[in-house]
């Protein structure tokens, strides 16, 4: 019998599967409310920013993950994927939502932002960088890439997330706080990879042997 | 020595039992009105109908109650519903300066008491993209201007709103998003437009804080943000006056700021709206109108005029 664990829940571990599921809760939730008219006065746009800005937050998190480890100790290393693939589903659904809703497919007009607007190009950006990524995010990706290319594919994260963040900021008026501080924390966590010394001075421990884990 | 006095009415004989017994609901009754601080309550208000209304469905009450940008009382469009209450609306003045021949400090109600208003159905286009129809009650702006005698130096109409950090939580703190005083303003000719309207209310009642009581301006054919509120000064200029978007990102924001599909915001399409209130998560956007679908009325302002400059 395993001693009695210092944390009621330590020892035990949430199922990835939890995560997905967790994940999927504000996208139905928000869809909801869109199909009950209860989004607001403008609800396309309710929906849109929701979904957006929840792929900016799981993409954050993902982007945590290593970070923590370093500098906390606290090692989540399991959830990554799950947390990637999620920011990308919700971009995809973010996406959709401008295609289809906001646009009614209106090809000509959706190409003209996306070439014109820079807000629409930088997110768009950070989708088509988020697709290979995906596309990678499985065990036979791993083997078939081999660790080393498959962790210098996944570096663009860096560039999508920069990319997300200033999609926010280039869609608002003036400088409201919300947009600017997922930039600065995204600024803050890709600073924590510029500057390694930092995290490992911060835990005063070894770095670790491996730097980045290959295993998602 | 002590004498008692017996007390000639007990406290109980002067506040009826049952009264005692709702005490507290007075206090919170009282507190609440101090803290709603003479903000004017939406009143009924006459107007008969005006003429430029159109037929157009009106965006539901609640939606243009609900859905406001006034930075003063925050940046996300339902901070002006939340905070807005804690204006105090009377008493109210509104200077009325500069080039006129009698400048003048008036109360509101003696500046709107000779005014016959008028209800003016007209669309509102944000610069965000998003548009309204709004009943507006309210009369034309060249009405009270005559009433100071614009001089012939004068070329412009420069507005100011309010300053009162204490009522208005957007103008303190660290993030402001604009300058204050909001300030906003027009062309002479512009202002004298007919359609060009103080408002004082709409649906009915007197205007609600959040859309900009006590008295706001509207111009249809501007974008919304033309449509200064809460207006504590009219002045008439000689130059063109500053105003607060244009100062805030000049690339961005003109001067004219007239509603035009063809000229694009630097970072988005004018070229289409969505009309709030209008089919929930499946409705279309609507391309948007020249001069807000009142060029027939005011295209003449701006002949031979580069609109692309001009913007």
């Amino acid at each position: 019998m395993r001693a009695a664990p210092v944390f009621p829940l330590a020892g035990w571990r949430v199922p990835k599967l939890a995560v997905y599921v967790a994940g999927f809760v504000p996208a139905i939730w928000t869809f909801y409310l869109g199909v009950m008219d209860r989004l607001g006065p403008e609800p396309i746009k309710a929906l849109e920013q929701e979904l957006g800005l929840w792929s900016l937050r799981f993409l954050l998190l993902c982007l945590a993950i290593t970070p923590l480890r370093r500098a906390a100790g606290v090692d989540l290393l399991r959830y990554r994927r799950a947390l990637g693939l999620l920011a990308f589903y919700y971009a995809a659904l973010h996406l959709s939502a401008y295609v289809a809703l906001d646009h009614s497919f209106d090809w000509i007009a959706i190409g003209r932002d996306i070439l014109k607007r820079p807000y629409v190009t930088s997110g768009m950006a950070a989708f088509v960088i988020l697709v290979p990524l995906a596309a990678t995010s499985n065990n036979a990706a791993i083997r078939r890439l081999g660790g080393k290319a498959w962790a210098r594919l996944h570096r663009l994260v860096y560039v999508a997330a920069v990319a997300a963040a200033a999609h926010f900021l280039l869609i608002v008026k003036s400088w409201p706080a919300e947009p600017l501080l997922y930039a600065a924390a995204t600024a803050a966590l890709l600073a924590m990879r510029a500057f390694p010394a930092v995290l490992r001075r911060a835990r005063s421990i070894p770095a670790p042997r491996r730097r980045r884990a290959l295993t998602s | 020595m002590l004498i008692r006095h017996s007390p000639d009415i007990a406290p109980s004989e002067i506040t009826p039992y049952s009264a005692y017994l709702r005490r507290r609901e007075f206090l919170a009754g009282f507190g609440a009105a101090m803290a709603f601080g003479g903000a004017a309550q939406a009143a009924p208000l006459a107007a008969a109908r005006g003429p430029f209304s159109t037929d157009e469905p009106r965006t539901p009450r609640a939606d243009v109650l609900a859905y406001n940008n006034f930075y003063e009382f925050g940046g996300r469009k339902s901070d002006p519903a939340e905070n807005a209450h804690r204006l105090a609306t009377k008493p109210w003045t509104v200077r009325i300066d500069g080039l006129v021949a009698k400048p003048a400090d008036y109360r509101l109600e003696d500046l709107i008491k000779p005014l016959a208003l008028e209800e003016r159905v007209y669309r509102m286009r944000c610069v965000e993209g998003w548009s309204m129809v709004i009943p507006w009650i309210g009369a034309p702006l060249s009405e009270i201007l005559k009433r100071a005698e614009p001089l012939g130096s004068a070329k412009y109409v420069a507005f100011e709103t309010l300053v009162r950090p204490e009522e208005m939580p957007g103008q303190k703190g660290l993030l402001q998003l604009l300058p204050w005083p909001y300030v906003e303003g027009l062309r002479l000719d512009e202002a004298l437009h007919p359609l060009t309207i103080l408002a004082v209310g709409l649906y009915g009642e007197t205007l609600p804080n959040q859309n900009g009581a006590p008295l706001r301006l509207v111009v249809p054919w501007k974008y919304g943000f033309k449509g200064i509120k809460s207006i504590v000064r009219v002045s008439l200029v000689e130059t063109q006056p500053k105003t607060s978007w244009n100062m805030q990102n000049p690339r961005e924001y003109g001067f004219y700021s007239n509603v035009n599909p063809n000229v694009d915001h630097p970072r988005w399409s004018q070229a289409t709206e969505r009309r709030i209130g209008e089919g929930g998560i499946f409705a279309k956007r609507r391309p948007t109108l020249m001069f807000n679908g009142y060029a027939e009325q005011v295209a003449s302002l701006y002949g031979g005029m580069d609109l692309e400059r001009y913007f």
